[in-house]
């Protein structure tokens, strides 16, 4: 903590940390949107492989979603660090 | 259509959404997002505001150290949502129920060349009000006489500056041994029952359990590392499999002090660097070879790809410790977001606005609950599903 407070400290940070805290949610989104349409036609095409799918699903989203957790953090840091 | 029949219908759309199968999953987690998202926001806002009340710019406030801020707010009854949620899920030196309820920890501190100290975390004391979160406390350590001084901005020094190692049993590693003595109890009362009766349908805390070691040998290990390797590597994915859902569930149950054990980095680290450690010492001669000299690569272009590839390889573990740790965190701070807006409304917006803020809240409050403990299970699939694609990674054999 004491590091990220000297490496951030800098004072027009925290509005763009909101700024950047959005735009790791809409990466996201739209990550976990395409995952989520690609699987579901693939379910719909066959649905007797629903569970491979599902479980590579999840695989894929949390990849995504590790990344914008990634982002939201060192926004998160910005603000309060 | 009237407000009742709305409200009515709204919560059948909400409770169908609930009861659903979990086909739905990516659903949730795009919302779970788009929701840390905006309370994030949210917070950010209450920080701006509270900042803004003592009539300095906010920048130049913000501008100033964290302990600035402190003396210029010398009311402390202006609630900081920032501050209350970081203080909630940071590692701690006693468990906090609620109130001004509190059970302390021992602290156990080696000074280096003067021996150990151990005394409970209840004997740090300072002059004022004793349950001030802001106040500097300082105890004098029984054996050595060190004088500890417990700043909440620096964390805990030493009077006379000694160097000294804490190794203090802190909020999170009293749940980390509360977990490795429940595990160690379940566990063994589980494999001790199927002696009892082999060839028998499984009965209690075996019954229970069987779904989820089954669930992790056949969906997890057995496919991706092959039905003849994954013998070796079950022991470890089991284990970690059982430590991170019981921490994470450990982390839901209220007033109990609000553990938050996978979302404190120092346990994720250790985890992420097992994982690696395991990888590395199984790695075999195909493994090594893919990652320093990649067959079928022009040479000119393995300059580029080998520094990627042995950069993916300390990557990959940080990623996993990463995705634990902030999932973790970022659901405690959502809930304590929901906490938050109740105050910052009743604060700034009056009373009866704190109230309804209260009703909203709660409802959230408890849908989060629900959402949280989805991600506590999928968390501990993940990352050993990760984990197991590693070492599957590291293990096979080649097949060109």
């Amino acid at each position: 903590m004491e590091l990220l407070n000297i490496l951030f400290e800098i004072n027009t940070g925290h509005g763009l940390a909101a700024l950047g805290a959005g735009a790791a949610a809409i990466g996201a989104g739209i990550g976990v949107g395409l995952i989520g349409k690609g699987a579901l036609e693939s379910m719909a095409r066959q649905p007797e492989s629903s569970d491979d799918l599902r479980a590579n699903m999840i695989l894929a989203a949390a990849l995504v979603e590790g990344v914008a957790l990634f982002g939201i953090i060192i926004c998160l840091l910005v603000v309060l660090g | 259509m009237g407000k009742g029949a709305f409200i009515r219908d709204y919560l059948c759309v909400f409770l169908h959404r609930f009861f659903e199968p979990p086909r739905s999953m990516i659903i949730r987690h795009t919302k779970r997002l788009a929701f840390s998202a905006l309370l994030m926001g949210a917070s950010i806002i209450a920080f701006a505001q509270t900042d803004g009340h003592d009539g300095e710019e906010p920048h130049e406030q913000m501008s100033h150290s964290t302990h600035d801020a402190h003396d210029t707010h010398d009311a402390h009854d202006e609630f900081i949502a920032g501050e209350y949620i970081i203080h909630h899920i940071s590692d701690a030196n006693e468990i906090h129920f609620f109130g001004n309820v509190s059970a302390p920890l021992p602290m156990i501190i080696y000074v280096e060349g003067k021996g150990f100290d151990v005394f409970m975390s209840s004997a740090f004391s300072s002059d004022g009000d004793p349950h001030d979160v802001h106040a500097i406390k300082t105890a004098t350590g029984p054996s050595t006489g060190t004088v500890y001084i417990k700043d909440p901005e620096t964390g805990l020094r030493s009077e006379g500056g000694e160097a000294f190692w804490d190794i203090s049993i802190t909020k999170s590693v009293f749940g980390m041994l509360f977990i490795f003595s429940m595990l160690i109890f379940m566990l063994r009362a589980m494999a001790k029952s199927y002696s009892k009766n082999p060839g028998k349908a499984p009965s209690g805390l075996a019954n229970v359990l069987e779904p989820l070691v089954l669930f992790v040998r056949d969906d997890i290990a057995v496919p991706i590392i092959g039905k003849t390797k994954s013998d070796k590597f079950l022991p470890f994915l089991l284990t970690t499999f059982f430590f991170i859902v019981a921490s994470n569930l450990l982390g839901l149950v209220p007033f109990i002090g609000g553990f938050n054990i996978t979302g404190t980095i120092g346990v994720t680290i250790v985890l992420a660097f097992v994982v690696f450690f395991i990888t590395t010492v199984n790695g075999n001669k195909h493994y090594w070879g893919h990652l320093f000299w990649p067959p079928g690569v022009p040479n000119l272009v393995k300059l580029l790809v080998v520094p990627i590839e042995v950069f993916g390889m300390f990557l990959k573990p940080t990623v996993l410790m990463i995705r634990l740790t902030a999932n973790m965190s970022a659901g405690h701070i959502i809930i304590l977001s929901f906490v938050s807006l109740v105050f910052i409304f009743n604060q700034n917006y009056g009373g009866v606005a704190g109230i309804g803020m209260g009703v909203f809240s709660t409802l959230f409050m408890i849908f989060m609950y629900f959402l949280e403990l989805l991600v506590a299970f999928l968390q501990a699939y993940v990352f050993t599903l990760l984990a197991a694609i590693y070492f599957a990674d590291a293990t096979q054999e080649p097949h060109h």
